[in-house]
């Protein structure tokens, strides 16, 4: 009976009741949840699978994931790898494909925790950068876990900046290897997954020198332990990088190379080979080296980042009608804290967020696979506009799901502190994708750059009376249409117009790139070059790819609502959603609107007047919409955001098995009780 | 020394030394306070663990003898002037919290605020010697910020003379107080008093929760550790739940409500008093923030003149990062940020101690601006603090993550002060209700004083805020007076416009208090405008007492790119409110980034001003020596991870996992 969403918690043995205060929230459903969840999942059939795969996972106390916050790093990594061990039996039992949906699906019901995740990082590197016969001779090795591979890529000095990198292989033609090499402590392999401790093998980027001449990032495999007794080959150091924020069940290594040889063999050649004799034959551009980057950076939005943000979201909108707290009227009960506008304005808007990534990163995954094949195939004419999209769209994804989630845990109040919430552990991980795959910063930048040089190219060929429109990537075509100066809108009601806010998104965005170009170009004019005319130009720049991306988002989320037409309930309680992301990054940057006088002091009141109205609207929604991401209570592993609203039950019971409280406690015998005796003597 | 860190220090524009001695107050001050933790780092006996290897169980043993070791220090070097204390704290302490910490922080302040002469009599000394270690219960499970609220209950039995406690609910269970888990055998617990069958609100009662002698939790009482959390993990933050245990009347604490022995009630003559703690506590968390972010700065600073990355032009050697705009963009506004909160913690502890010697004299009349204040600019300061230590630590890339930077720690010791002590919302709703009363005192005719003089300016009878159309003067972008009065107008245009919806509101929606939660977003957004505007007025202040000329221009240069960085994040407030023009902004932005360079010289003296010792950083990026990189490995190696050469889980299912597919 009911909605099908309905899943009781935990099986916790007390809990067989939802709590009234988030039942009474899902009476009324004005919407069909189940339909927006075969949304998200794109079709019904594949939310049957998926749940088809969490019950298995959830009926296997194996990966429970309960004990988490209770362990050490130690400890979490060997549950990591107990998991992994487990889940490829169950996979084998189950003939479940490596790269299938079983598998994504299994990972996120795991909460990601789950051990040698590098390992198919390799994979896909192999896959992008490896010659058929590389793939052939390595995939069934990794498939049948004959080896552990990761992937190394930074240096303890070095990053982002891939041509920085200072590790070295040098082709010897007399024996017909590479000798690979690191030659300063900065040029120390550090921070790559599964690495530190588990790892057999690892794809190193590497210098490539042949002939003497210095080619440029390759990637090599390397073997760093032994297959017989895991122990480091000659000329290997390897070890863990000690504690970290969080991802503790990862084992993120360091790795110094003395000289360790490999065969010619195993440099990826996809793109680019050395002959035996040395010479040296370029496949590919100069981009292509960074085609794995982008591959794996589009995965990880959908994989692992937005569903951070959105599980957050699941956590704190929950809590927040469970909560109560003061009263709005001092003779009336306690409210639920979701009935505070303030509280609303927290929460509402990266719940926005996360259903604009959800339908962002799909449309960008949709792009990249339609791309694909053909760049595998060594056409490369989609290949500059796929990373900058990727790039941008990256940072930002990262940076305000990171916001996003911050601003979820500290709307929990002092609970969101306490990890058994769930939320420092998101917020943890959220963070580290800020940097990890690209540095935001230079990220936006690398957008930035593919902006700036596609107008100045298009405005170079603009000749008077041709528009400029032929040559623009389709993601920034809006950059020739016709713009307005002036924001039509007269009153609050007309904001709610997707067309009339993404055409206010493309203003802007328009605007702040062509102030960039021309920021550029003065500086170039008063005698800089290039390079430090870019320098010292970057802050507008970083403004301009950030108004682009957002436009990008705010338009694919309008896209989306509009296939949305056979299903009218969803399709309104969503552009509800669409709007309230799109008005409020107005509000938000409300000074680059008001700046050219495109929106005036009163369209930007009326603005935030609709945006407040529609906090309300969606106040009525806000558990249906957390409900329709879907997680199952052992995957949002938190006291507070539990299906059935428990959450001051089981919070006390899991607090209670903390080792705090079941295991002895020195410290009182070997201090408080000497401490507590000496003043007694004294007394 | 790294070569890098060396020719920063000796290009600098001043002598850092005369700037430590401004934040410290005076030369003496600076001079006290090395000596003090010269004392303690000199000190055979102090020990230096690095938290970051240890378990929770560790850390919470190491800090317990920490607490322990340092009643006995203290008394063998003789310090107890309060400042000292601090001093002494913080560099024994390192970057440990202290379990025994509320025994000092809040159990013995109620008990002098609250407690009769016969209750300090009879457990000041044995609290202060830690013969009982107490700590305070207010929040429960279900009941934070909002103290009504709260649901345990102290019951009066007249016929034995005691109180009868129980936590009623779940919901009621004492939750989170700090030290209550494992540690203190006494608490001050917060409960709804009931006597003679009426209920009279919350009062303050001793309890004894733990056995002395067994330590074992006494019987009717449920206690124990609330669990791991995002920080704090040498804390036993506890929970308490109490049934049917009874204490004797003489444990209500009765200086001023009192419960006579046949349960009559005996109402407090004022309670305002009860007022100060949190005032105090509020007023020093400004400080906490400002001392937080400084060092989050000098270790994101310190490592970005030590990093190098990437190439400004193709072929030259890696540039410092320090170097890129856009990482300059980051950290010096932060930086800026960081002396403005040294000089708003300074001013809020000085008005406090000047505030406090009135209320001694029985003058309350600065009592409520500066409860308003305080809660404000705890919320103001905390909110910024907190989103700059994060984007310190992202601006160190993935070595930021590492706990070796020393960055995460900074931040999740740092962030819970935006929820305790008040919830930052709720904070700023108090200011801002302070700010409405204010602004309806001038409507009514009357002046107001102190911060929020600037609202007698306000025209009286004008109808619409958005009106607020022509104001006198030209903003001047390089004076810090004029970038003051710019923070003023802004400030005078939001509580206008929140004062005007909330008249809306209450026009339309009968209820008052409905409509008050309407405007809540309004209100908050006036309270945060007034508190950018205090920060901003106290920075430019404090310039105007700076002797040193070459002090004097770099601190100038700071409170400009304060006061611009502002607003240019919020350039939306004064375009719209025509405080300045579209050129302005253009002009602010322009400025901006010759701030940043004009700074960039000066970064890393600026950040040696504030005169941390490695080990208070604990950071292995923010070394005075920046020396990182060999100590980085160095440190990893001690990882727990790398205690053997092959781990145990290989045996256990990585080789498994070969063989059995």
């Amino acid at each position: 009976m009911g909605s099908p969403v309905h899943r009781v918690s935990l099986g916790d043995t007390w809990s067989r009741q939802v709590h009234p205060n988030i039942e009474s929230e899902r009476h009324i459903q004005s919407f069909n949840v189940e339909s927006l969840i075969n949304i998200l999942d794109g079709g019904a059939q594949n939310t049957a699978l998926r749940r088809k795969v969490e019950s298995i996972i959830h009926s296997d106390p194996e990966f429970s994931l309960k004990y988490n916050y209770f362990m050490t790093q130690n400890e979490r990594y060997v549950a990591a790898v107990q998991k992994k061990f487990h889940l490829q039996t169950i996979a084998k039992r189950l003939g479940w494909l490596e790269n299938s949906l079983e598998f994504h699906y299994a990972y996120r019901a795991l909460s990601g925790e789950v051990a040698l995740s590098l390992h198919h990082l390799f994979l896909k590197s192999l896959r992008t950068l490896g010659s058929e016969e590389q793939i052939a001779k390595w995939t069934p090795l990794c498939n049948e876990f004959q080896i552990i591979a990761s992937y190394a890529q930074t240096e303890l000095g070095h990053g982002t900046n891939l041509r920085g990198l200072e590790t070295e292989a040098t082709y010897d033609a007399a024996t017909q290897e590479f000798v690979v090499h690191s030659p300063t402590l900065t040029a120390t392999k550090w921070w790559p997954g599964d690495m530190g401790r588990s790892a057999t093998h690892t794809l190193v980027q590497a210098q490539l020198i042949c002939s003497g001449a210095r080619q440029g990032m390759h990637a090599f495999i390397v073997p760093i332990r032994s297959l017989q007794d895991h122990t480091p080959l000659p000329g290997v150091t390897v070890g863990d990088i000690g504690p970290k924020m969080d991802f503790d069940h990862t084992d993120n290594g360091f790795l110094q190379l003395d000289h360790v040889r490999v065969p010619r063999e195993n440099m990826l050649s996809r793109f680019a080979q050395v002959l035996p004799d040395g010479t040296y034959i370029k496949l590919g551009t100069s981009q292509t080296n960074y085609f794995s980057l982008v591959v794996v950076r589009v995965d990880l939005l959908l994989g692992e980042i937005i569903p951070l943000l959105q599980k957050a979201c699941v956590i704190a909108i929950r809590y927040s009608v469970i909560r109560r707290q003061s009263s709005i009227r001092p003779s009336d009960p306690e409210v639920k804290i979701l009935d505070y506008q303030t509280q609303q304005q927290k929460l509402f808007p990266p719940l926005a967020t996360a259903y604009a990534f959800h339908f962002l990163a799909s449309s960008l995954l949709e792009f990249l696979h339609s791309s694909y094949d053909a760049i595998l195939n060594k056409d490369f004419s989609h290949l500059p506009e796929l990373h900058a999209l990727s790039a941008g769209i990256k940072a930002m994804i990262s940076d305000l799901c990171l916001q996003g989630t911050e601003l979820c845990r500290q709307a929990c109040g002092g609970h969101g502190y306490s990890k058994l919430s769930g939320l420092p552990s998101l917020v943890s991980r959220v963070t580290a994708s800020c940097t990890y795959e690209g540095d935001n910063t230079v990220l936006y930048l690398q957008t930035a750059r593919f902006l700036v040089k596609n107008y100045l190219q298009a405005q170079a060929q603009a000749t008077p009376g041709s528009t400029l429109q032929k040559s623009l990537p389709q993601s920034i075509a809006y950059l020739t249409t016709t713009d307005l100066a002036r924001c039509p809108a007269q009153k609050a009601a007309d904001f709610l117009h997707p067309k009339l806010y993404t055409t206010a998104w493309a203003h802007v965005a328009t605007r702040l790139i062509k102030d960039s170009v021309h920021h550029l170009q003065t500086v170039m004019q008063s005698g800089a070059d290039w390079d430090e005319a870019w320098n010292q130009t970057t802050v507008i720049h970083l403004q301009a790819a950030k108004a682009h991306c957002f436009y990008i988002s705010v338009k694919s989320f309008t896209e989306t609502l509009e296939k949305l037409e056979n299903d009218l309930a969803v399709q309104q309680v969503l552009k509800r959603l669409c709007d309230l992301y799109a008005l409020h990054g107005i509000l938000t940057n409300a000074g680059d609107f008001l700046h050219d006088g495109f929106l005036s002091g009163a369209q930007v009141d009326a603005v935030r007047t609709a945006y407040l109205d529609l906090l309300r609207l969606i106040r009525k929604d806000a558990i249906l919409l957390t409900d329709a991401f879907d997680f199952t209570d052992q995957c949002l592993n938190s006291a507070l955001g539990c299906y059935d609203g428990n959450v001051y039950e089981r919070l006390f019971h899991w607090a209670q098995k903390s080792p705090t409280n079941t295991q002895r406690n020195p410290a009182y015998e070997k201090y408080l009780r000497p401490l507590l005796q000496s003043w007694r003597s004294k007394l | 020394m790294n070569q890098d860190l060396r020719r920063e220090r000796e290009a600098a524009s001043f002598n850092p030394e005369l700037l430590t001695h401004v934040l410290d107050g005076s030369p003496e001050s600076t001079r006290r306070r090395r000596e003090i933790e010269n004392l303690i780092l000199n000190d055979p006996d102090f020990q230096h663990e690095d938290l970051n290897f240890l378990t929770r169980s560790q850390r919470y043993e190491v800090a317990v003898r920490k607490s322990a070791t340092m009643v006995k220090k203290m008394r063998e070097f003789g310090i107890a002037d309060p400042e000292e204390i601090m001093w002494f704290k913080r560099m024994h302490l390192v970057n440990f919290v202290e379990p025994v910490g509320l025994n000092f922080s809040m159990f013995i302040p109620t008990l002098l605020n609250q407690g009769t002469t016969a209750q300090q009599e009879k457990w000041l000394l044995s609290s202060k010697g830690l013969q009982i270690i107490g700590t305070y219960a207010q929040t429960e499970m279900g009941h934070g910020t909002h103290l009504r609220g709260l649901e345990t209950t102290a019951t009066y039995d007249p016929e034995t003379q005691e109180f009868v406690l129980n936590s009623p609910t779940v919901t009621s269970i004492k939750w989170w107080p700090g030290g209550l888990g494992k540690t203190s055998n006494h608490a001050i617990v917060l409960a709804q008093l009931i006597t003679k069958g009426k209920c009279y609100g919350l009062h303050a009662f001793i309890v004894p929760i733990r056995e002395i002698g067994t330590h074992k939790p006494l019987p009717g009482i449920t206690v124990g550790d609330i669990g791991p959390k995002f920080g704090y993990d040498e804390m036993d933050n506890g929970y308490l739940k109490m049934d049917n245990y009874r204490i004797p009347r003489e444990n209500m604490l009765m200086k001023y409500a009192q419960v006579k022995p046949d349960g009559t009630y005996m109402k407090p003559v004022s309670n305002k008093l009860t007022y100060g703690t949190m005032v105090f506590v509020r007023s020093f968390l400004v400080g906490e923030a400002a001392r937080s972010l400084s060092k989050a700065c000098t270790i994101a600073i310190r490592y970005s003149a030590v990093r190098h990355q990437s190439e400004i032009k193709p072929g030259e050697p890696e540039p410092q990062i320090l170097d890129f705009q856009t990482q300059q963009y980051k950290l010096f506004p932060l930086l800026a940020t960081a002396y403005a909160f040294q000089f708003v913690g300074a001013y809020m502890k000085e008005t406090y101690h000047r505030i406090n010697e009135d209320i001694g004299q029985g003058d309350l009349s600065e009592l409520p601006e500066l409860h308003a204040l305080t809660a404000g600019l705890k919320a103001f300061t905390s909110w910024t603090t907190n989103a700059a230590i994060e984007a310190c630590r992202m601006a160190c890339g993935g070595h930021g993550y590492s706990h070796c930077s020393g960055l995460p720690n900074i931040y999740v010791t740092f962030t819970p002060t935006c929820t305790f002590e008040g919830e930052n919302t709720v904070m700023m709703l108090q200011t801002a209700r302070f700010l409405m009363k204010s602004y309806d005192q001038v409507h009514a005719g009357k002046l107001v004083c102190g911060m929020v003089s600037y609202l007698n300016g306000l025209p009286t009878q004008r109808i619409q805020p958005q009106q607020v159309a022509v104001w006198p003067a030209v903003v001047d972008i390089d004076s810090p007076d004029s970038l003051t009065e710019a923070y003023k107008l802004r400030a005078t245009r939001l509580v206008e416009i929140a004062a005007k919806n909330l008249q809306n509101e209450v026009i339309h929606r009968k209820s008052k208090e409905v409509a008050w939660n309407l405007t809540s977003v309004d209100l908050v957004r006036a309270s945060e405008a007034h508190c950018h505007y205090v920060a901003v007025k106290l920075f430019s202040e404090k310039l105007l007492k700076i002797e040193d000329k070459s002090v004097h221009a770099v601190l100038r240069n700071l409170c400009l790119l304060y006061c611009l960085y502002g607003i240019s994040q919020k350039a939306g407030d004064f375009l719209q409110g025509s405080i300045m023009t579209e050129s302005q902004i253009t002009q602010v932005n322009q400025r901006i980034k010759e701030l940043l360079i004009a700074i960039r010289p000066d970064a890393v003296a600026l950040v040696d001003a504030f005169d941390f010792q490695d080990v208070t950083l604990g950071s292995v990026l923010g070394r005075y020596d920046g020396n990182v990189y060999e100590n980085l490995f160095e440190w990893a190696k001690k990882s727990p991870l790398n205690k053997s050469e092959v781990h145990e889980s290989y045996f256990k299912y990585l080789k498994p996992l070969q063989s059995k597919l």
